[in-house]
């Protein structure tokens, strides 16, 4: 267990556990918390998984963890690593099951005031078209040479099939399309899976919300955004469904081999990983792709949805009830990123863990509004607190490798949560704070209650006072559509 | 304190995601309880007719490979079938692994298991018992 004594304080918002720590780790790793928030994050492995991750071949730089870190199996949820290429590794299980687990976010004209007694109806409707819950399936039904299309072009093909603008692609990560996604490297399984997935929210902390755009601390980014206060704004939070799942699952599985090939010591199994030029690795990339292209599609059919929802309930109402996206963006990731490695350009693979990407101003991958500002990061809150909308800072690029927080983060067991959270008390509870809750299970809402979490401001208060991200809107939840 | 059973279950605290520690005599069992310590997490309830039954055949690898590879089965049923099991028939031959599993379509289940993880999976012998933790990503 690592006490807060091995820690080195760099300034108030960064702490590092050196290299020295543990022989077998290649790279130091370098903790954005404040003194407080790491109290709380040394009460569980994070900080262990952290020292593991630091022992994977060709690590440049430092593994990075983020204030909302917490325990995962492997991994760190809230880790950033970066490999160099072309031998340095890439591990299945420090993206995540979840792979492009990530959130989008649609702006509105409609004012809160104007629209609050229609709230519980709008809530009702995207409740009842955008499916959600364990095992639930989709409207859609693909067929294999479909999916196939999806895992290759992503929200593109949603594009192409009526369910989204070019103005959505373009305010997506990537434009809603992962290059090099290769469907041969997915199972039989993966696919069938994959199916009649596509459209769906899933269960767990994935969800809808609507959202009040509470106050701005960055007006001229929020503008550029659309975000006017008091206006409604939707977040959709979701990933790569059971396909995603069972291509991590496949490939995890597939590397506890590739480690041994490779003579790969690791001290943890779930962390197994394989060279990026090795067969094994680009193989697992170019599967992963496929899930992150089709995690991107997923969103982008839910925000259809959504946006039909929107008509459903308040056309005629409200003069304008369009969705307009803000962004979308994934924070569980292998990218292939250029970062600055010991004063050099370096080509690196970036996996982000819950970790969302954050690059700043100037990147040219961002869509041309987007540049003078830096990337939109969107961070969901955990139903009864604030979500937020940051941007990337050219801090981030220099000492994240252009990554920021994900969310609040969970300090509580599942199990605590439900021993001392009622369900149907909780939906009151907020109910009274003028949140409507849509819950498939009140176990799983008990799970997922405010109190699980860490404090999403004081997480959001440290990046910005690290200087890894910027403020520029906080957003309050009205209504909550949970699986 | 009431004297632990021969074989069993129960979960351990984990932030966020699901722990088991599964305990039995031999590895048929640890299989078994895995799977319904499992279904236990999930809040799985089975209506009562008609029972069905599957095959799962697997490649014998090693013990702690073997124990997910089967637990990933069953998950994968749960979800393109909507089945759950409990009656457990499980065999070891060699190198195969033969198991036929029965039980019914779901009632309800209440939560969603991603993927059965590697993560400090360890098959271990204390005493007369086996004992293995195993990692849900939920």
């Amino acid at each position: 267990m690592v006490r807060l004594q091995d820690l080195q304080q760099i300034n108030r918002f960064e702490w590092e556990i050196p290299k020295s720590y543990r022989e077998d780790m290649r790279v130091a790793v370098r903790i954005f918390a404040t003194r407080q928030l790491l109290e709380e994050i040394k009460d569980d492995k994070s900080l262990e998984q952290a020292t593991n991750a630091a022992t994977l071949p060709g690590l440049v730089g430092r593994v990075v963890v983020m204030p909302d870190v917490h325990q995962g199996y492997g991994f760190p949820i809230g880790g950033v690593a970066a490999t160099r290429l072309p031998h340095g590794v890439i591990s299945p299980g420090a993206i995540g099951y979840d792979i492009n687990c990530g959130v989008r976010l649609l702006a509105s004209q409609i004012e809160f005031e104007a629209v609050k007694k229609d709230l519980s109806d709008l809530a009702d409707s995207l409740n009842r078209l955008c499916p959600s819950g364990v095992g639930k399936k989709g409207h859609l039904r693909l067929k294999i040479g479909e999916l196939e299309k999806v895992c290759k072009d992503g929200s593109r093909w949603t594009l192409q099939h009526g369910y989204a603008t070019e103005a959505d692609l373009r305010r997506t990560e990537e434009k809603g399309r992962l290059v090099g996604a290769d469907p041969t490297k997915i199972s039989k399984r993966a696919k069938e899976r994959g199916r009649p997935q596509l459209g769906t929210l899933g269960a767990g902390n994935h969800f809808i919300e609507v959202d009040v755009v509470d106050q701005i601390f960055h007006q001229d980014a929020a503008q550029v955004m659309g975000l006017i206060e008091g206006n409604l704004v939707v977040m959709i939070h979701c990933g790569s469904r059971g396909f995603g799942h069972q291509i991590c699952t496949d490939y995890v599985r597939e590397f506890q081999a590739a480690v041994k090939r490779y003579s790969i010591q690791l001290p943890d199994r779930e962390l197994v990983c394989a060279p990026l030029d090795s067969p094994e690795g680009q193989a697992y990339l170019g599967a992963m792709r496929c899930a992150a292209n089709y995690a991107f599609a997923n969103r982008q059919v839910l925000a259809h949805f959504a946006r039909q929802a929107f008509e459903e309930t308040l056309a005629g109402k409200v003069p304008h009830w369009h969705l307009h996206q803000v962004y979308d963006i994934a924070h569980n990731m292998g990218k292939i990123e250029t970062h600055e490695v010991d004063g050099k350009l370096t080509e690196v693979c970036v996996h982000r863990k819950g970790a969302t990407r954050a690059f700043g101003p100037g990147f040219q991958g961002l869509p041309q509004e987007y540049r003078s500002i830096g990337q939109p990061v969107l961070v969901p809150g955990s139903m009864g607190t604030a979500s937020w909308v940051l941007v990337g800072t050219p801090e981030s690029m220099k000492r994240s490798f252009g990554s920021t927080c994900h969310g609040a983060g969970r300090t509580m067991s599942r199990r605590k949560a439900k021993k001392t959270v009622w369900g149907e008390d909780l939906r009151k509870e907020l109910q009274a704070q003028g949140i409507h809750i849509r819950a498939g299970s009140m176990a799983g809402l008990a799970e997922e209650a405010p109190q699980a979490y860490k404090d999403v401001d004081a997480v959001v208060e440290t990046v910005a006072g690290a200087g890894i991200a910027r403020k520029v809107a906080r957003l309050r939840p009205v209504a909550v559509i949970k699986g | 304190m009431q004297p632990q059973s021969l074989s069993g279950y129960r979960e351990l605290p984990h932030t966020a995601d699901w722990e088991l520690e599964v305990w039995a005599p031999d590895l048929a069992t640890l299989f078994e309880q895995a799977a319904r310590g499992m279904y236990h997490l999930c809040e799985a309830i089975l209506v009562s007719h008609p029972r069905i039954t599957r095959g799962i055949e697997l490649i014998i690898i090693e013990p702690e490979i073997l124990l997910i590879d089967f637990l990933t089965e069953l998950i994968f049923l749960t979800e393109s079938e909507g089945l759950a099991f409990d009656e457990f028939n499980l065999k070891f031959e060699s190198n195969r692994f033969i198991a036929d599993v029965t039980g019914a379509k779901l009632e309800s289940l209440s939560k969603e298991i991603k993927a059965v993880t590697y993560h400090n999976i360890n098959i271990r012998e204390t005493g007369s018992e086996l004992k293995a933790n195993i990692v849900f990503d939920v």
